[in-house]
């Protein structure tokens, strides 16, 4: 029970960008944690973020017109165990936004479908030591047709990403750390608007994306029925243009980077180990052209045995 | 929907070379915009095609032409698509890059930009739609003007083109239209010249910028086989005298002043209140000065002042305590309230906001999308941007004028539940300038093609619900905004049937 779903980082990436909409990350595909065979998790995270300073380019603002953005998530986060060592995993969210002051409309919908498939080929001990190899694999896509144009108001950048991990475990008794690094390979967008300035004028709605990479160390306890993880997570966006001074009409292809620094928990109900509740919260203490995010949550998921409990 | 390459193509990336169906050869006759005569600036005669210095330019033409490198090959089809298209799609694009209010000053005032000191923050200018209105109107002024005296210096001294002279140069100008046009003066070099000596009054930023791009049509426009070195240094010299002319009205037209002062903006406040209505107030924190409010005192190009006092100038909106008002503000929050995807689509496409080409920008995008297929020859191309772009410079006056006699609130100043859906600009509301714009485009598009009128007014509705359904337009604005452009429209229809080239 213990190789539970607990990684929440998804819903907090989302604050990264100023777009409120990061490389979305589904439950579990940026942590060491397996389902067992034929388990089946189900969870319902709720993330809230916000922001009321960003980086235009590199120079850190605020502004009176937006205030505070915020942006609020609705996930559910299915997970199954095909094998003890290779899991398939989703999420869908439904986001909303608004800004405290000005005259800017929030904007609503479902955001980016994402499905992975987790695999841990390799598993070695060295006395008390344990190393534990994965790499996984996946993809986000829009669930609605929402406005990607109106940032930081949108509640996406409208790309279908192709995401591929490697990460490496280790583990001494109750402490672990956990290293990882992804590329995220991002379509192309399609704009309401047929021509467009970034740092060129371009006579067509198609927007060229620029690809991602993602790092993540995560070290802490992990016991039977607490996880508790510190975070350290980098995205950068290898191209894009940087927002000019004042600039308030924002293309998905922005240059966002961030490095933010979080915690995670999860605590397994100890007379009912089917259920257990999670909280996190992240802080970007670098960024360009993204918010400066706070970002927190709070979920809950049960799991339970598909058919008969497999042999381990 | 997911491919590997993710290289994008804008649609005027690969055109073939402007190919006219007629070369207007007596354009040299179409009525002038400012200019008295087309040979207000003269031109020498060129020397004839059988002197040594003429074979030794026609010599320099072969050199050009040897082992061009698909850079210089591109570059000759960049320009063969037609310069007035790409000297357009250039201002486009200078517009969209300068189009940013200034970011405030630590004690909450808003420096200004200063022509004087172009390069200092807030740089020159703010192309907000005014301001780009007026640049594009100039810019297709001045060189529909110097390409008609361009035209009657051609006829006037008919030196073929070197392709007609040479069969080597003729053999190798591969990716240019062969026509009867005499070549001397240069079209291309006026072009360049004119648009080039213009930008030292609109884009003084970007003077080095937009010389190279004509250092780059002239290499093109050499390596082509079009023109000599002569043709090229004839026209371009021509276009740069024209464009003293529109530069000197430019300086005088009243638009240097057209931002007021804190007295003139209290003032106008003022006589809101004292007429018993609501008077339009700053949505932005910290409070923004309203933009360009005597942009309506600017000269017009298509009417005198009077005309717009008695004939254009709209009667006043629904009275800010009358029912008319309330209902309407009650539309706008309904639009607000109920938003579809359909109707967000329509809002962004139009939206044409901060660091784009404004709506006259985005017009001129329609009328070259469709100038392309009717294969007009450049004086031609010239002469309809200008009629388009005249159109909207005048409608810009038009609105702005009505929008500070009037200083009506938005919809969002009445009503702070409504929520806008594109950014809120930054002055009175009544009457639109998107719809005003737009009209005034449609009128003189759907007349200068007439097969697409329909559409061209279909477009200019669309563009003026956009506003509505934003919630930053009540219906008023947009109908009424929609009437004064078709006026203002109706005057450049009028010019058109009497310039010569009907």
């Amino acid at each position: 029970m213990k190789k539970f779903v607990n990684n929440i980082l998804a819903a907090s990436m989302i604050a990264t960008s100023i777009a409120s909409a990061g490389p979305a990350s589904a439950q579990t595909d940026m942590d060491a944690i397996m389902m067992n065979k034929k388990q089946f998790c189900q969870g319902l995270v709720y993330d809230y973020s916000s922001w009321d300073h960003y980086w235009e380019g590199t120079f850190k603002r605020d502004n009176e017109n937006l205030g505070t953005v915020s942006s609020q998530m609705l996930m559910y986060m299915p997970n199954y165990g095909i094998t003890n060592n290779l899991n398939v995993m989703a999420s869908v969210p439904y986001a909303w936004t608004k800004a405290s002051q000005g005259v800017l409309h929030g904007m609503k919908g479902f955001q980016d479908l994402s499905v992975f498939v987790k695999w841990r080929p390799l598993v070695k001990s060295f006395g008390k030591n344990q190393f534990s190899l994965f790499t996984i694999g996946g993809f986000t896509t829009p669930l609605s047709d929402y406005v990607i144009e109106f940032l930081p108001m949108s509640i996406g950048l409208g790309s279908t990403n192709l995401i591929g991990r490697g990460m490496i475990d280790y583990r001494r008794g109750n402490f672990t750390a956990t290293g990882s690094a992804a590329y995220i390979w991002r379509s192309n967008v399609t704009l309401d608007k047929d021509a467009y300035y970034d740092t060129e004028l371009h006579l067509t709605d198609e927007v060229q994306m620029p690809n991602q990479t993602l790092y993540q160390l995560r070290t802490g306890y992990r016991g039977k029925y607490l996880i508790a993880e510190a975070l350290l997570t980098n995205m950068i966006t290898h191209g894009g243009y940087d927002i000019t001074k004042n600039n308030g009409q924002l293309y998905p292809n922005l240059r966002m980077n961030s490095t933010m620094v979080g915690a995670n928990i999860k605590y397994t109900v100890k007379s009912y180990t089917n259920l257990s509740v999670v909280a996190g919260a992240n802080y970007t203490i670098a960024g360009r052209n993204v918010g400066q995010s706070r970002a927190f949550n709070v979920g809950a998921f049960y799991v339970f045995y598909v058919g008969k409990k497999a042999k381990s | 929907m997911i491919a590997c390459n993710k290289s994008i193509e804008g649609r005027t990336d690969n055109l073939s070379f402007l190919s006219p169906s007629n070369v207007d050869a007596n354009a040299g006759s179409w009525k002038l915009i400012l200019l008295s005569r087309p040979d207000s600036f003269l031109v020498a005669p060129p020397v004839a095609t059988n002197t040594p210095g003429y074979i030794g330019e026609l010599n320099e033409v072969k050199g050009l032409q040897q082992n061009l490198t698909s850079d210089q090959i591109n570059n000759i089809k960049y320009w063969a698509a037609g310069a007035v298209l790409r000297w357009n799609e250039t201002m486009r694009e200078l517009v969209a890059k300068h189009n940013l209010a200034p970011y405030q000053n630590e004690d909450g005032t808003y420096p200004a930009p200063n022509s004087a000191n172009p390069f200092n923050y807030p740089q020159f200018p703010f192309s907000n739609p005014c301001y780009a209105a007026r640049a594009y109107a100039y810019v297709a002024a001045a060189q529909y003007d110097a390409l008609v005296a361009c035209w009657y210096y051609k006829a006037l001294y008919n030196r073929p083109a070197p392709y007609k002279t040479d069969s080597m140069i003729n053999a190798n100008a591969k990716y240019i239209a062969k026509t009867d046009l005499p070549s001397y003066p240069s079209e291309d070099a006026v072009l360049a010249g004119v648009t080039a000596e213009m930008m030292k009054l609109f884009f003084p930023t970007e003077i080095a910028f937009v010389e190279q791009k004509a250092v780059d049509e002239k290499s093109g426009s050499l390596a082509s086989g079009k023109n000599t070195r002569s043709d090229w240094t004839a026209g371009e010299s021509l276009g740069r005298q024209i464009a003293t002319v529109f530069a000197a009205r430019g300086r005088t037209d009243k638009a240097g002043g057209a931002g007021g002062n804190p007295t003139i903006w209290a003032q106008m406040e003022q006589d809101c209140i004292a007429k018993g209505e609501v008077p339009w107030i700053s949505q932005e924190v910290p409070k923004r000065p309203p933009q360009l409010p005597l942009f309506g005192k600017v000269k017009a190009f298509l009417f005198d002042s009077a005309t717009l006092a008695n004939e254009i100038r709209p009667g006043p909106p629904p009275s800010t305590s009358s029912q008319q008002f309330k209902d309407e503000t009650a539309e706008v929050r309904y639009y607000t309230e109920n938003v579809t995807r359909e109707r967000m689509k329509i809002i962004d496409f139009w939206a044409d906001g901060v660091a784009t080409a404004t709506p006259p920008g985005h017009w001129n995008d329609i009328a070259a999308q469709d100038f392309l297929g009717q294969n007009f020859s450049e004086v031609r191309w010239a002469r309809n941007m200008a009629l388009l772009n005249m159109a909207m410079m005048d409608a810009a006056i038009s609105c702005w004028d009505a929008k500070y006699a009037y200083f009506n609130p938005r919809p969002s100043q009445v009503d702070p539940e409504i929520k806008t859906l594109t950014g809120l600009p930054n002055f009175p509301s009544y009457i639109s300038g998107h719809s005003t714009f737009s009209a005034a485009a449609a009128t003189i598009l759907g007349h200068l093609i007439p097969s697409r009128a329909t559409a061209y007014s279909s477009m200019a509705q669309e563009a003026e619900m956009s506003r509505l359904y934003a919630g930053i337009h009540y219906r008023s604005d947009i109908e009424v905004g929609y009437t004064v452009g078709q006026k203002v429209g109706n005057y450049a229809v009028q010019r058109a049937t009497s310039d010569g080239a009907e």
